[in-house]
């Protein structure tokens, strides 16, 4: 406790706050708000997003009485920026952890955040612009693509035809193709078609109908998303080529980790990109409140292959995605 | 909606309407739709060949089945002057709502036809209510179509993410297994979701054509003072539109369910949208006053085919898809249009 509010009085240089402490030692007015503001559960991924952040609320709450977190969730990019100025300016918050809705359409609401002196902690997609954010903590979707294309290159022996999935058209959607094509680039493994399948179970599920209509002989099919894997799966299983191919998602949804637990032949791996990277950047934000240490800069997750041996140390049976 | 603004004008221009559908009946007007389908359809074989594979063409049907259902019941509300925009939102809800009590009915009665039935039946009775509540909100509550139908679109589609915690709903893979056969089953060489489509279309074109309740429907969106006046029960008839809709969504949810057996916050967007669309492709009137059946089932097969087309390339940049759907949506309405315009008043 005395740690925390010694932090608290190093860090918080209000006015108003500095007077507060004087004042008395009571905890009461030595709160620390921390808003997280993340898009609405609107796909799978965003949906454990959502519930990693509350897990991370209770835990961090009990843990630290003192800090108060407010959690906002938005439809859309515009309805983001008005949450972001509601947290500044309705609940005066003292740090702000935001995974941007889109990375050009915010940058600018962040930025006005941080100028009101805001400690600001940007999840997942980058701002467009240097030097705003105080930490940045993201999963690495170039390293995802490239892990994804190697297995997928060193499985097929460097050759074999094979179908790409793409997502929502976005610059997490570019980066992780880029890491895929300079991982099968030089060898025979020969991209057929990439079609968009937005992260979407029901577009993976009809994109996937039409390869197998389309092409003769797949050898594998790179889905990126645990989602358009699992609609990847249904018409795999529909079309009886099961035998033929192996499919390659990516994030960790539940589903995809227990197959691969399973050793499902179908679904050999699976390359990690959390959702509860927002627990690890509330954490971070935290402990730039608590601890001693400095916490700036950046701090980027790892995308290891999940295999049939590690597969259990990334299943969360009760998270929803 | 808007029969008492423009009063007169839509009497005089249902009394030429009358006039015209005697005269020039059979002409692009009908047969619109059916001629961009076979054009688009040529273009299909055009870009690749494998459009005409027996797999694509029952893959293709099998998922225009969804739309196609829920527009059909989208005709009769928007042919009575109606507009439905919760369809995919419901459709969503009732997919979360039908998958948490199979889940928690295997443990009495079992991963069976027992439990799936009941899944069934549930469907349909949510089908019923939601429509209910949008007719009699409308009606009663003398509130434009839009504003309830906008309303209800954002609650269904926001429990059924409190539902599922934000994440995915998912069936139990017991009854999932036996449910399966509802999707991906076949019948004569004809899958499942496809018999059903063609029945809902025939129930559907005999109740609009042929039935007391069609006339009533062409009436009110005609005009609905006069309609009234005609001693039409319009609140009642109007009601009963939006359940008719409610039921053919609860249909739809029955046979989308078993694909993937999963429901979550991502389900059914925009599925308003394109049903209103097949609907209009279809040359059924947006202000009301005139619907056919069998043009909504082309105009549903056709979206479906737009998007199947595209992906049987890689000629198009897949960031163009939007708007080459666009295109060929708008070009199909202006075909029919366009000699009906010629004709007309």
């Amino acid at each position: 406790m005395r740690t925390i509010k010694s932090a608290v009085k190093a860090c918080v240089t209000t006015a108003a706050l500095t007077s507060a402490i004087g004042l008395s030692s009571a905890a009461v007015a030595q709160e620390v708000t921390i808003g997280v503001s993340i898009p609405a559960a609107t796909h799978g991924w965003t949906g454990g997003v959502n519930y990693h952040a509350e897990e991370a609320k209770k835990r961090l709450e009990e843990l630290y009485p003192d800090i108060e977190i407010t959690i906002s969730t938005a439809g859309t990019a515009g309805e983001q920026a008005n949450d972001l100025e509601d947290l500044v300016s309705l609940r005066n918050i003292d740090a702000l952890v935001v995974l941007p809705f889109e990375s050009g359409p915010l940058t600018d609401p962040v930025r006005r955040v941080k100028e009101s002196g805001v400690f600001v902690t940007v999840v997942d997609r980058g701002l467009t612009e240097e030097g705003i954010q105080d930490l940045y903590v993201a999963g690495n979707n170039h390293e995802l693509g490239r892990v994804s294309g190697e297995y997928i290159r060193e499985r097929l022996d460097d050759q074999g035809d094979i179908v790409v999935l793409r997502g929502i058209p976005t610059v997490i959607d570019d980066e992780r193709v880029q890491g895929f094509q300079e991982a099968i680039e030089g060898s025979e493994v020969n991209i057929l078609d990439m079609q968009h399948a937005n992260w979407n179970r029901d577009d993976g599920f009809e994109v996937m109908q039409d390869y197998l209509s389309r092409f003769d002989n797949i050898d594998a099919v790179w889905a990126q998303d645990d989602d358009i894997a699992l609609g990847v799966i249904e018409a795999v299983r529909q079309a009886d080529r099961e035998d033929e191919l192996f499919i390659v998602g990516g994030a960790g949804m539940k589903d995809i980790i227990k197959r691969v637990m399973d050793g499902d032949e179908l679904v050999p791996v699976d390359v990690l990109y959390p959702p509860a990277m927002i627990a690890t950047a509330m954490d971070l934000t935290v402990q730039h409140f608590v601890s001693n240490g400095p916490v700036l800069g950046e701090y980027i997750l790892g995308s290891p292959l999940i295999t049939q041996e590690n597969a259990e140390q990334y299943y969360f049976p009760d998270s929803p995605f | 909606m808007s029969s008492v603004m423009a009063n007169n004008k839509t009497t005089n221009k249902a009394a030429n309407k009358m006039i015209t559908q005697k005269g020039f009946a059979i002409d692009l007007k009908t047969w619109g739709p059916f001629v961009a389908l076979v054009a688009l359809g040529l273009l299909g074989v055009l870009i690749n060949p494998a459009f005409l594979g027996l797999d694509n063409l029952s893959n293709m049907l099998t998922r225009s089945a969804f739309i196609g259902i829920i527009a059909i019941g989208a005709t009769f509300v928007i042919t009575a002057g109606g507009l439905d925009l919760s369809v995919g939102a419901m459709a969503a809800f009732i997919a979360g709502v039908m998958i948490i009590l199979m889940n928690s009915l295997v443990e009495q009665f079992g991963a069976g036809w027992t439990t799936i039935l009941l899944g069934i039946g549930a469907s349909l009775l949510l089908g019923v209510c939601a429509g209910f509540i949008n007719g009699i909100v409308t009606t009663k509550g003398k509130i434009e179509a839009f504003i309830v139908t906008l309303g209800t679109m954002g609650i269904y589609r926001s429990l059924v993410t409190y539902l599922s915690d934000g994440g995915t709903l998912t069936l139990d893979w017991a009854v999932r297994d036996v449910y399966r056969p509802v999707y991906y089953g076949s019948f004569l060489g004809i899958t499942i979701p496809v018999w059903v489509f063609l029945a809902v279309a025939i129930i559907g074109y005999i109740l609009l054509n042929y039935t007391r309740f069609g006339r009533y429907c062409f009436a009110i969106g005609s005009n609905e003072k006069v309609a009234e006046y005609s001693a039409i029960h319009v609140d009642r008839i109007k009601t009963m539109t939006y359940m008719l809709q409610g039921v053919c969504v609860a249909l739809a949810t029955i046979i989308y369910v078993p694909r993937l057996g999963s429901a979550s916050g991502a389900t059914g967007v925009l599925w308003e949208l394109e049903a209103i669309a097949a609907v209009i492709i279809g040359g059924t009137m947006l202000k009301g006053g005139h619907g056919r059946i069998w043009g909504t089932v082309v105009g549903a097969i056709m979206l479906t085919m737009i998007g199947n087309i595209l992906n049987l390339t890689d000629a198009i940049s897949n960031y163009l898809n939007g708007t080459v759907q666009g295109i060929i949506i708008i070009v199909a309405v202006y075909l029919q249009r366009a000699s009906w315009r010629k004709t007309g008043p």
